[in-house]
């Protein structure tokens, strides 16, 4: 298998304070990882340092076998997209303008862009809002509409940061279904919603926000014992069918 | 979401600009300037001098002086992701008078005063990116609502700037000899009079066509930054150098308004707003238009301002601002 993107050594501080220490991580091409972890564990951190948009206070990150600091800015953008975890809109704009931001790498002669952009935003249930006004859109349209921008940008690896926030149920599932759908992306996104995360995930990373972290399949790591550690509350797996389980959590002490 | 065509538009801006030009060259207390063009006879010579040593280098100045005010609010604008970023309301225009009154004071002629305002407007603008440094050249990762927090504390740092340089004026006011008081207050407050050098007027055209120029280059990747700028990092925008560069246009700019035409407020503000609601948010488009809408907006209100209450001749500064002022409030309502 190739690997899309690898970490060695890598530690993350907030300040002085270490949120992720000696992370070693190979992620190969076509799997889906989720970062789970509780408020403050360095997801977004993480996120941001496998992007390029800070730097690692330890290790390296290697894309493509190289390290992601020494990538040029727009070959950088032809290998992964983000989706930050909130967005900026401080004037209008259509959402089929503000999808199409993603196409910047492409050139000012990028006859597919539309047409691309059309497509994402169809499948994430948002092919009515290309002409509306980014900034009259519900949280969860809004949502939508960033995911449909990362994926217009055409990088084969996914760093996805809350990806279901603001989703209704109907949506969430739509979402993470979609998500799991695609073919060629790599996928890393960080999540809260346990039974999303099974649903989607090959993979799985646990941060625990104190250095220590648990990487592997999702079958070794989302298991009830490991999460009811990870967020220091009781958490139950059930069985709902054999292909079906879910994650329900007790009262935390 | 209806913007109209932008090639109409500039199409549009481009008749507007040259119809206010010729309203601008033709009216005044001389009357059959123009006309002074085609004719020969006895005092065309007179006519036409008013042509070429008054009219047309106040005109021109008053064109580039908007084009420029009006292309670094918009700049302003787009940087700071705030539709209220303007050089005036930033403290930019302030810091070039106490610059040029600076100046007058040590007794140097107009020369000093120009290399005066120029000083102050670029002192004000890196004390500003100093201050607020943090806020606006910082990480990149910052969540979106610490990015729309750090623009506001730049332009409330800009705000405070502003207010700064005006007690320095009032207290360069209150020092400075009784004769000079007059042309000191019509400068502060803009004023296009001693526009009368055709070179001058003709330089500050080239440095607005450069700098629009510049701005142009980077107006794509401007687009993407108003997003945020992790996004436009990590849709391929090298966010530090575009900053950079932007930032220098804008001060470049105010700083060459400020010397041609002293402290006039507001343009940078309205003309872009204007501009906005016309072509909609592309900085391709935006920008250009904005440029040619601030030059006909001090152009006109310049003429205006000559000619309302002649003989006397009324600051274009004042006038700027009372459109201005409107205008800024309705936006803050509805922001």
């Amino acid at each position: 298998m190739n690997v899309a993107i690898e970490c060695r050594g890598v530690r993350l501080q907030a300040g002085a304070r270490v949120l992720v220490d000696a992370l070693d991580l190979r992620v190969d091409v076509g799997s889906r990882w989720v970062v789970l972890g509780p408020n403050g564990a360095g997801k977004s951190t993480l996120l941001a340092t496998l992007a390029g948009a800070r730097r690692a206070d330890g290790g390296v990150v290697l894309l493509d076998g190289r390290p992601v600091e020494h990538w040029d800015v727009q070959a950088l953008a032809a290998q992964r997209a983000l989706l930050p975890d909130g967005w900026l809109d401080p004037f209008t704009a259509s959402v089929l303008d503000t999808v199409l931001t993603a196409r910047y790498r492409l050139g000012e002669a990028d006859e597919h862009g539309s047409r691309v952009a059309a497509e994402w935003l169809a499948r994430f249930d948002c092919a009515a809002l290309p002409q509306r006004d980014v900034r009259s859109l519900s949280r969860g349209e809004r949502q939508r509409v960033a995911i449909a921008t990362a994926l217009s940008q055409e990088a084969p690896l996914l760093l996805l940061d809350e990806p279901i926030a603001h989703q209704d149920p109907r949506h969430q599932a739509l979402v993470v279904d979609e998500l799991a759908r695609l073919d060629g992306h790599t996928i890393i996104a960080s999540l809260h919603d346990l039974n999303a995360a099974v649903r989607m995930a090959t993979h799985a990373l646990l941060l625990s926000g104190r250095g220590d972290w648990i990487a592997g399949t999702a079958a070794e790591v989302l298991t009830a014992e490991r999460l009811s550690a990870l967020f220091d509350a009781p958490i139950d797996r059930l069985q709902i069918a054999p292909d079906r389980q879910f994650f329900a959590v007790r009262a935390p002490r | 979401m209806h913007s109209l065509p932008p090639q109409r538009v500039l199409a549009g801006l481009a008749l507007a600009a040259l119809a206010s030009f010729a309203l601008a060259l033709a009216t005044g207390s001389v009357p059959g300037v123009l006309s002074a063009l085609l004719d020969s006879s006895q005092g065309a010579g007179a006519r036409s001098a008013v042509l070429w040593q008054l009219r047309l280098p106040r005109a021109l100045s008053a064109f580039a002086a908007g084009g420029l005010l009006a292309l670094a609010g918009g700049l302003l604008q787009a940087l700071l992701r705030n539709p209220l970023a303007d050089a005036y309301v930033l403290g930019v225009s302030g810091g070039a008078a106490v610059g040029a009154m600076l100046a007058l004071l040590a007794g140097s002629g107009l020369l000093g005063m120009q290399a005066g305002s120029a000083l102050g407007a670029f002192a004000t603008l890196a004390a500003l990116f100093l201050l607020a440094r943090r806020a606006f050249f910082g990480r990149l990762h910052s969540a979106a609502r610490v990015a729309e927090e750090a623009s506001t504390a730049v332009l409330l740092t800009g705000v405070m700037l502003a207010a700064f340089a005006a007690a320095l004026l009032s207290l360069l006011l209150a020092l400075a000899p009784d004769a000079q008081m007059r042309s000191i207050m019509f400068w502060l407050l803009g004023d296009l009079a001693g526009a009368t050098d055709l070179r001058a007027a003709l330089a500050a055209l080239v440095v607005l066509a450069l700098l629009l120029l510049v701005a142009t280059t980077q107006a794509r990747p401007l687009n993407l930054l108003l997003r945020g700028d992790l996004q436009a990092f990590v849709q391929g925008v090298d966010v530090r150098r575009v900053r950079r560069r932007l930032v220098l246009v804008s001060a470049l700019a105010t700083a060459t308004a400020v010397t041609l035409a002293g402290a006039v407020g507001f343009v940078g503000f309205v003309a872009p707003h204007v501009m906005r609601r016309l072509v909609g948010n592309d900085q391709r488009v935006l920008l250009p238009a904005s440029a040619l809408g601030g030059a006909v907006l001090v152009l006109l209100a310049d003429t205006l301002a000559r000619t309302a209450v002649a003989p006397l001749q009324l600051p274009v500064g004042v006038l700027t601002a009372l459109i201005g002022v409107p205008v800024f409030i309705s936006l803050v309502r509805r922001l």
